[in-house]
């Protein structure tokens, strides 16, 4: 497997888009810490670009090179290589290349300039989002043999977490607002993994402004650090429940 | 050597193969022959795994291979469209190629094909710009690179010019020499007569006969091979 991802990674580092998104990310996260003095607001609007372009970047970068490696991954099957450990191989590549980007175009800033807990928690978050939406592209990856089909899912999963999602509740807690909601909000955001890297960035700025409806109910019902471990390992599933239902349909697949 | 035990797949509504039972040995050449879209590919496919069958079995040297890989060590594969890596260079491909299968030979690779071919000249090329030809070339030598002991070939000649073909012709025609168990298909009866010693007629997902080149023809009384076929099918039909 390690072969694997080294075959993966050099492929994928001779590519401009992962060059082109590690500069986007540092001209947003340098540009955000320079024009505010203040550098929690800093990193809350870097929140912003981390909550809609990670997930967007990753799910998309990941389901595009799935595709174009399509012929790659197909010439390992005819090889005494084992299902399982091809897909993992090139997740992992995909996963290690998405997160180095993620590290050196906000990672490195946020460091040089916050450098507190909440920015580390802000990473933990950022990472934990990249693998999320990387599992999810597989799972929408192999899901389909047509390239454009694949990509559509991808799409549609994107605009769902950050977009639609979020319109839902909303829904939900105007139409029932006359009922205590606090353990269905609770339940709907571990639905979405975009909310909870929110929340878990949220929780420890202790910035209850910001903190929405649901980053409010779980300050309030678990206290942060609960709170916290919560996000985290709900996230911890959101990466692990999409690749391992990806490696299933992988194995039987026909290629 | 190889069992295939009626072996069944479906692609949706469609029967790819409905039952096939074949037995391959070494020191063998089989030509798979049939008409476009009758299951050959689909059944080579199915031996290296490739594609999952929903039904019959396979046995590699006595073993199901249902679920195992490690018997794909002593097989080699020419696909029919050889797809590699667009931006993967030639010599780069061929570098990874021998990282990956570095426990499946014993002292050297085989590169015959690969100086055969003149490869050598153009590995710094990437994939994408390869002529079809040139990635038969490839196809080939990765196929034999490793001297496995089952050579799967699918529709090797198709895009080769006459050098090359002839070429791979006289290395199959050394490799069965050497034992080995060779599985072709081909349209071009001229090249079967050439090379296989036997054939299975597929149509419609059955094998509708296995026998020898010579049985074919004594059985016809035609000379040709092409003509000996035509005789033994239109008597059936």
């Amino acid at each position: 497997m390690n072969k694997i991802i080294k075959y993966v990674l050099h492929d994928i580092f001779r590519n401009r888009i992962l060059l082109a998104y590690v500069v986007l990310l540092s001209l947003s996260s340098f540009g955000l810490f320079l024009m505010n003095e203040d550098v929690s607001k800093g990193i809350s609007n870097l929140l912003t670009v981390l909550l809609i372009v990670i997930p967007l970047v990753s799910v998309l970068f990941t389901t595009i090179y799935f595709f174009n490696s399509y012929e790659f991954i197909e010439l390992l099957v005819a090889q005494p290589l084992k299902r399982s450990k091809i897909l993992l191989g090139v997740y992992a590549g995909v996963g290690l290349s998405l997160l180095s980007a993620f590290w050196l175009g906000i990672g490195l800033p946020v460091i040089i300039f916050d450098g507190t807990i909440v920015g580390w928690y802000f990473l933990l978050s950022g990472t934990l989002l990249t693998m999320v939406f990387v599992s999810l592209a597989f799972l929408a990856s192999v899901l389909t043999r047509d390239k454009t089909r694949g990509i559509g899912i991808a799409m549609l999963l994107w605009f769902y977490f950050t977009l639609i999602f979020d319109g839902i509740v909303l829904m939900v807690m105007f139409a029932f607002s006359d009922y205590p909601l606090e353990k269905l909000t609770i339940f709907l955001s571990c639905l979405n993994p975009v909310d909870l890297a929110r929340i878990m960035v949220l929780l420890k700025m202790d910035i209850s402004a910001l903190m929405g409806y649901t980053g409010a109910i779980f300050n309030q019902f678990f206290g942060s650090s609960a709170g916290i471990v919560l996000a985290i390992s709900v996230m911890l599933v959101w990466i692990v429940m999409p690749i391992a239902l990806a490696l299933r349909i992988f194995k039987r697949k026909n290629l | 050597m190889i069992q295939i035990e009626g072996l069944q797949k479906k692609y949706g509504k469609i029967h790819a193969l409905r039952g096939i039972d074949l037995t391959f040995d070494l020191e063998q050449v089989v030509a798979l022959v049939g008409p476009n879209a009758s299951g050959k590919t689909t059944l080579i496919k199915c031996l290296l795994g490739m594609v999952i069958p929903d039904g019959g079995k396979i046995l590699f040297d006595g073993k199901n291979i249902e679920g195992d890989v490690l018997y794909k060590n002593r097989i080699g594969y020419m696909p029919q469209i050889g797809r590699y890596p667009d931006n993967m260079r030639i010599g780069y491909l061929f570098g990874m190629m021998k990282d990956l299968g570095k426990n499946r030979v014993k002292d050297h690779f085989d590169e015959e094909l690969i100086d055969a071919f003149k490869l050598g000249a153009m590995f710094g090329k990437p994939m994408r710009a390869l002529s079809g030809g040139t990635r038969q070339k490839v196809s080939a030598a990765l196929a034999f690179m490793f001297s496995p002991e089952v050579i799967i070939l699918d529709e090797p000649t198709a895009g080769l010019d006459p050098l090359a073909s002839e070429i791979l012709k006289q290395k199959i025609q050394k490799e069965k020499e050497a034992g080995k168990l060779i599985l072709v298909t081909s349209h071009i009866m001229s090249e079967v007569e050439e090379i296989a010693d036997s054939i299975a007629y597929i149509v419609e997902g059955e094998a509708l006969f296995y026998k020898s080149i010579a049985e074919i023809k004594s059985e016809s009384g035609e000379e040709r091979l092409g003509k000996a076929l035509f005789h033994l099918l239109g008597k059936r039909a």
